[in-house]
Order: structure tokens, then C-alpha cells, then sequence
């Protein structure tokens, strides 16, 4: 069962395969300082969605909802028509982007927002103002603030975290974490579980794997191979999401 | 101006003080009623939720942060207006200054307010000082605003001195007295009081200046500091400057015409101080007008793909109707209006300043909304109206700046006594130091 593929599991297989990846030059998905892999943070996540593939039912989003005990409002990972030019249309499934240069997080005034040393950019909703500051900064969207009290929510954790900010607090900022209170037990964010096409991978920069639930690959020949591409990369956010686009797919339609 | 003229003078400038006729009690009682109102909208969003007003989680910035930009730029005008006018010794700002002076404390407390408004958990705005990240533009604002505050309020403050102790010395004995000579410092007029008054009041126009204009590019930072197309502007911060001016002096305009017609200040107040501040009112427009222009040539030039959809909005789309009523109504009109040949009346520049005023709001509002909405994703445009909760906290914001006018006024000189006296010969110099307030780099 996909679900259950346990996250040590994998990189333990394939660790191995990373270091080739790292050793033979891979230098756009590397991890930035040399001999991080050893002295640095273990992780640094990644995910790439296949447009492909995606067939925009929004199953991730639900699943998400759920897990986070969301209003259908909330759309951490968002589902996106997009029409291509020759009058078709795709969809483009946008989570939080958990950019290298996150705007978002140089505006706040109460670095309320950070980044934590996996690379996941998170909200302690016990600082939030609630100014919405990051949510003008973010170019993606990607940020939802809580206008009203979220659904009364059971919680596992006997209190809300950043990692697992739930239920989510009223007048506060909340957004998409790679579900970090999963990965962290050896899970796969919700997301990606529930997507019955496979079109979304999670991967791990530093061991370069890459996975989505019934395959597992070098994540930078999966980035390389299908020439993937980032969201408005130009801004210079260096978002940590990859789109795989098929034929006639252009994501500035 | 003569012993008799500087005798009435004085009159109209304290009549107000502790005068309370019926027309006094009405507009307390309306403009309170107002406030009232806005501050029930208020509670009722607090209790409730941000929910309750048209944000939403594309547009999450709206009437607030236009409210807080707009009001805090009305409270200019009277800054700089004033700062302006002392620094070049402008003989005529006599009976001017103290209503230009009070009106930017009380526009810069009512913008002031619109950002807690805004947050949606005021209860923790202590942690913008328990916890600042100096990064944050929100931080930069809180510096800006709460300096410029403290410095528009000794701006206020100083200049009042020695009206402050005129009307003690015309008060019986008591707690009101008693009160009044506490805040006139024991002025009593000597040379060394006023040398030392001159040089403070020298050293706020000089600095206040810097200070405002330090506020609204913060301001205008907050948004051009994003990537959002038609926020991420260089020219951002010059443009809120002018635009900030610009609808101060409207507002200085309304403001002194209502006063000297409610207050009788005909004979002080006359058409020439209205030329005057309309010359200040059409320069900055121009000024406003070129900023603009520069601006959307060249963005509309390159049309990059952010900020297209913006300006195809703003020109010809759902924004246009705004858009052009801005352009036209609130700035080209009023300026042209203005300038026209012939005898300007002060129906006249009350007109064009009205106009101008409502415009400014507009272009706010044409800042922040279609910014907000703009699909930053593509194919993705937000939505927004106000709900009444926002509209109630608009309205009753604005009727406070009278409400706090008219209680000021019914305490202190509406016109400066002191200064007019000073500008008119009539305070005794002490060796021939500075001419008046400001002039002069002597001391």
C-alpha cells in the first residue's frame, strides 16, 4: 500500500543513489553549501507535480482539507483551470511553494512566519497578528487567513503546533506544510496519498529521492528527464515546487 | 493691522473657548453619534470575526488600509502646510496655522487607528513591540507613525504656549486655571521665552518635514515592496508623498473654510489665503498629475505580464468607471477649476478641494483593491465589496476629525493670537533676534 511506504524506508533504500546524483554534479538541485549532506539538516523537501497526469478532482485538496480539519474555503492546495493555447485546458494543483526566498516571511512584523531547517516554510498561530502582510507578499496565494472560527476539529496533539496547527485559530494565517506532522512519523502529506492519478511527488533534496506513493526515482533526473519547470521562477523566490507540463501545457498561459 | 483690528482679533480667535451655543451641541451631538456608531461596528466585528466584513482570502486588504493611507495623508496638508509657511515666514499663515496644525493631529489619529482596525488579533498588538522584526514593513510603519505622532503633536503644542497662558491669566482662580497654567509651561512672556519658543518651533518645521515625508513612504513601501504587479513601483514613495499633500492642502481648505464661516473669522480669513492655498493646491496636483503619468507610461509600455491585467482593469475593465472619475473628476476638473482666470471665490476652492479629496480616496482605493484582486495565479480575479461593518467604521472615522476639531476648538484659540501679534509687530523683541517663527538662521 503506497500510503504505508515509510518515508526511513525509502531513503534508506536509495540514500545511496542520492550521493551518485550529488557526485556526478548535479549542481541546480544540490544542495547549496558544500557538505551539507553531512553537517546540515538531514531533509530539505521538494515536491513536483505532474500536469500530465492531473485530472483536477481535487481529491488532494479534500484530503488535505480533512487532515487539517479545514473549511472548503480553504484550499491549501488549490486546484487550477488553466487554458492552454490551443483553446484546451489543464490543471495545475498549487500548494504552498515553500520558497528558498520566501517573501512572506521577511514581512512579517512579528516573525510570526518562518523557516524551519527542512526548508518548510510554517505559521506559529500562537504569535499571528493577523495583519495579512505575507498574505499581499505571496505571489502564489498560497496563504489563508481565518476570517471565522475554523470547524470544531478533534485534535491528536493535545495542542496545536506549527507543524500541526489544528484546529486552525481565528484572526491567524495558516497554509500548506508539506505535512511535516506526517513526514515526521515516516508518512506522506495527505495530498499526495489521496491523489488516485500519482501525479504528485514528494522529494528530498539532499538525498535526492523523490516519491509518489507507488514509485521511487532520483528526484533530479525526475526534474531533469521531464524538464521540469518552477512558477514564476523569474521573481527569484526559488520556489521548491516542480510542474511537470505535457505537450501544449505552458503554466504563463 | 491696527490696535482695534488686533483687539478683534483676539476676540474671534478665543471666542470659541468655552462657548457652547446650540449649533455647538448639535454637531457634538451628530458627529458623536456617528463615532458611536462606528465604534459599535467595531465591537461588533471584534466579538465576531474579521468575517464580517467583504474581505475575503483574495482580497484581504480593503477599506482599512485605504481608510488608514487616506486619513493619515489628509493629516499632512496641515503639517506641511504650516511647516511649509513658517520655514518661508508666509506673513499671512497667522490665523492659518492652528487649524492646519490641529487638523493633522486629528486626521493622524484617526489613521492611525485603521491598522489595529485591520488586525485580525488586536489583542496581541503588543507583540509588535514584544517581538519586531525590523524586516517587516509593518514595523517601519509603527516607527514612522508613532515619531511623526509625537511630533505633530509638539508641532501643535508649542505654537499654543503662549495662547495657553493668556487664557489662564483670564481665568478665575481654580482647577481650570490651574490646569491652563500647567500647560502654558509659566510662560509669561519674557525674551528669553520667546527666543527659546522661536528656536523650538524653527526646529519642528524643519524637522517634521523629513518626518512626514518618512511616513507615507513607509506606507507606500508596504505594497511596493511585494511583487504584486501595479504595487511593485520605484515611484511608489514619491507618489504617496504628493498624493498625501495633495488631498492635506484639499482638506486644510475645507477645513479653514468651514471654521471662519461657523466661527466668523471672515475678517482674518479673507480670499487672498485661499489663492494661496489653492497656488499650493494646483502645484501639487500638477505635480501628482505628472507622477501618475510617468507611472502607467511606462508600465502600459512594457505591459509585463503582472502588471497587465492590472492596468487593462484600471483602463478599461471593471476598475475603468473608477479609474476615470478619478482622473477626471477628482484631479484634472478640481485643478482646472482652480486655475480658471477670474475672481477665485471660496465656493470655488471649496469646490475643486471636495472634489479632490473624494478623488484621492478613489485612487486609494484603485491602489489597493485591483492590487489585491489581480490574479497573481492567473485566471484567478478576486472580488470585493464592503459589508456595512466597514462602511459604519468609515463613516464614523471621518466625523471624528470635526468632532475632534470642535472639542479642541472649544478649549483653545482657533486662531493663533500669539503668532499674529508676533507676525504684526506687536510682541516686544528682545535685541533683534529672528523676525518671526522659523525666519531667520540667526538663532
Amino acid at each position: 500500500m503506497a500510503g504505508q511506504l515509510s518515508r526511513r524506508q525509502l531513503l534508506g533504500t536509495l540514500g545511496g543513489l542520492g550521493t551518485t546524483a550529488l557526485a556526478a554534479g548535479f549542481v541546480p538541485l544540490a544542495f547549496h553549501e558544500a557538505g551539507a549532506a553531512e553537517t546540515g539538516p538531514k531533509r530539505q523537501w521538494a515536491m513536483v507535480i505532474d500536469l500530465r497526469k492531473c485530472d483536477g478532482c481535487k481529491d488532494c485538496t479534500e484530503a488535505c482539507q480533512e487532515v487539517h480539519h479545514l473549511p472548503k474555503s480553504f484550499e491549501w492546495i488549490k486546484v487550477f483551470e488553466v487554458e492552454d493555447k490551443q483553446g484546451g485546458s489543464f490543471f495545475m494543483p498549487r500548494p504552498c511553494f515553500q520558497c528558498e526566498n520566501a517573501p512572506c516571511l521577511r514581512v512579517c512584523p512579528v516573525a510570526a512566519t518562518y523557516k524551519d531547517d527542512e526548508g518548510i516554510v510554517l505559521v506559529d498561530q500562537e504569535r499571528c497578528i493577523g495583519c495579512r502582510m505575507c498574505m499581499a507578499a505571496c505571489p502564489y496565494g498560497a496563504r489563508y487567513f481565518n476570517y471565522s472560527d475554523p470547524p470544531i476539529a478533534p485534535n491528536p496533539f493535545q495542542h496545536a503546533t506549527p507543524e500541526f496547527p489544528v484546529p486552525q485559530q481565528k484572526g491567524t494565517v495558516g497554509k500548506c506544510m508539506f505535512c511535516v506532522h506526517r513526514t515526521d512519523n515516516g508518512e506522506l502529506p495527505a495530498c499526495l496519498e489521496a491523489c488516485g492519478m500519482q501525479a504528485i511527488w514528494i522529494g528530498d533534496m539532499v538525498q535526492d529521492v523523490a516519491t509518489n506513493g507507488t514509485e521511487t526515482v532520483r528526484l533530479s533526473r525526475l526534474i531533469k528527464d521531464n524538464d521540469a519547470t518552477r512558477y514564476k521562477e523569474e521573481l527569484g523566490t526559488g520556489p521548491r515546487v516542480y510542474y511537470i507540463a505535457g505537450h501544449g501545457q505552458h503554466l504563463e498561459a | 493691522m491696527d490696535r482695534r483690528t488686533l483687539a478683534l482679533y483676539r476676540e474671534r480667535a478665543t471666542w470659541s473657548i468655552g462657548h457652547g451655543d446650540k449649533k455647538f451641541w448639535v454637531s457634538l451631538f451628530v458627529l458623536s453619534s456617528l463615532v458611536a456608531a462606528g465604534v459599535y461596528a467595531y465591537v461588533y466585528q471584534v466579538q465576531r470575526g474579521l468575517w464580517v466584513t467583504g474581505l475575503n482570502q483574495k482580497v484581504s486588504w480593503g477599506f482599512y488600509i485605504i481608510n488608514c493611507v487616506f486619513f493619515i495623508g489628509i493629516s499632512y496638508g496641515g503639517a506641511m502646510t504650516s511647516a511649509i509657511l513658517r520655514l518661508t515666514n508666509a506673513k499671512w499663515r497667522a490665523p492659518l496655522t492652528r487649524i492646519a496644525e490641529a487638523t493633522a493631529v486629528a486626521a493622524l489619529f484617526v489613521g492611525a487607528v485603521y491598522p489595529i482596525i485591520d488586525l485580525g488579533r488586536p489583542d496581541r498588538i503588543i507583540y509588535l513591540l514584544q517581538f519586531p522584526q525590523v524586516g517587516s514593513p509593518v514595523v517601519w510603519d509603527l516607527v514612522a507613525i508613532s515619531t511623526y505622532m509625537v511630533a505633530s503633536l509638539v508641532f501643535l503644542y508649542l505654537p499654543l504656549i503662549p495662547d495657553l497662558a493668556t487664557t489662564r491669566d483670564s481665568l478665575r482662580p481654580g482647577l481650570l486655571r490651574r490646569i491652563y497654567g500647567m500647560l502654558a509651561l509659566g510662560w509669561r512672556g519674557l525674551p528669553s521665552q520667546e527666543r527659546a519658543l522661536r528656536r523650538g518651533i524653527g526646529i519642528m518645521a524643519v524637522l517634521i518635514i523629513p518626518l512626514a515625508i518618512s511616513v507615507h513612504s513607509v506606507l507606500a513601501w508596504l505594497f511596493a515592496v511585494t511583487v504584486r504587479g501595479g504595487w511593485h513601483s520605484t515611484i511608489f514613495a514619491p507618489l504617496f508623498v504628493l498624493a498625501a499633500m495633495l488631498s492635506g492642502v484639499a482638506a486644510v481648505i475645507i477645513v479653514v473654510a468651514v471654521f471662519r464661516k461657523v466661527y466668523g473669522l471672515q475678517q482674518f480669513i479673507t480670499t487672498k489665503h485661499f489663492r494661496y492655498l489653492s497656488y499650493l493646491l494646483i502645484a501639487l496636483g500638477m505635480g501628482y498629475l505628472y507622477f501618475m503619468v510617468s507611472e502607467y507610461l511606462t508600465e502600459a509600455y512594457v505591459l509585463e505580464e503582472s502588471t497587465a491585467p492590472v492596468l487593462e482593469a484600471i483602463f478599461t475593465g471593471s476598475y475603468a468607471p473608477a479609474f476615470w472619475s478619478f482622473t477626471i473628476l477628482g484631479l484634472v476638473f478640481p485643478l482646472a477649476l482652480a486655475a480658471l482666470p477670474g475672481r477665485l471665490t471660496i465656493a470655488r476652492a471649496c469646490t475643486a478641494s471636495a472634489l479632490v479629496i473624494a478623488g484621492m480616496w478613489l485612487k486609494r482605493f484603485l491602489i489597493v483593491v485591483p492590487g489585491m484582486a489581480e490574479p497573481i495565479m492567473p485566471w484567478d480575479w478576486g472580488r470585493y465589496a464592503p459589508t456595512w461593518v466597514e462602511i459604519t467604521i468609515t463613516i464614523g472615522s471621518a466625523a471624528a476629525i470635526p468632532l475632534i476639531l470642535i472639542v479642541f476648538f472649544r478649549f483653545f484659540p482657533v486662531m493663533s493670537v500669539h503668532e499674529m501679534e508676533e507676525v504684526e509687530g506687536a510682541v516686544e523683541r528682545s535685541g533683534g533676534l529672528a523676525p518671526a517663527y522659523g525666519g531667520g538662521g540667526d538663532d
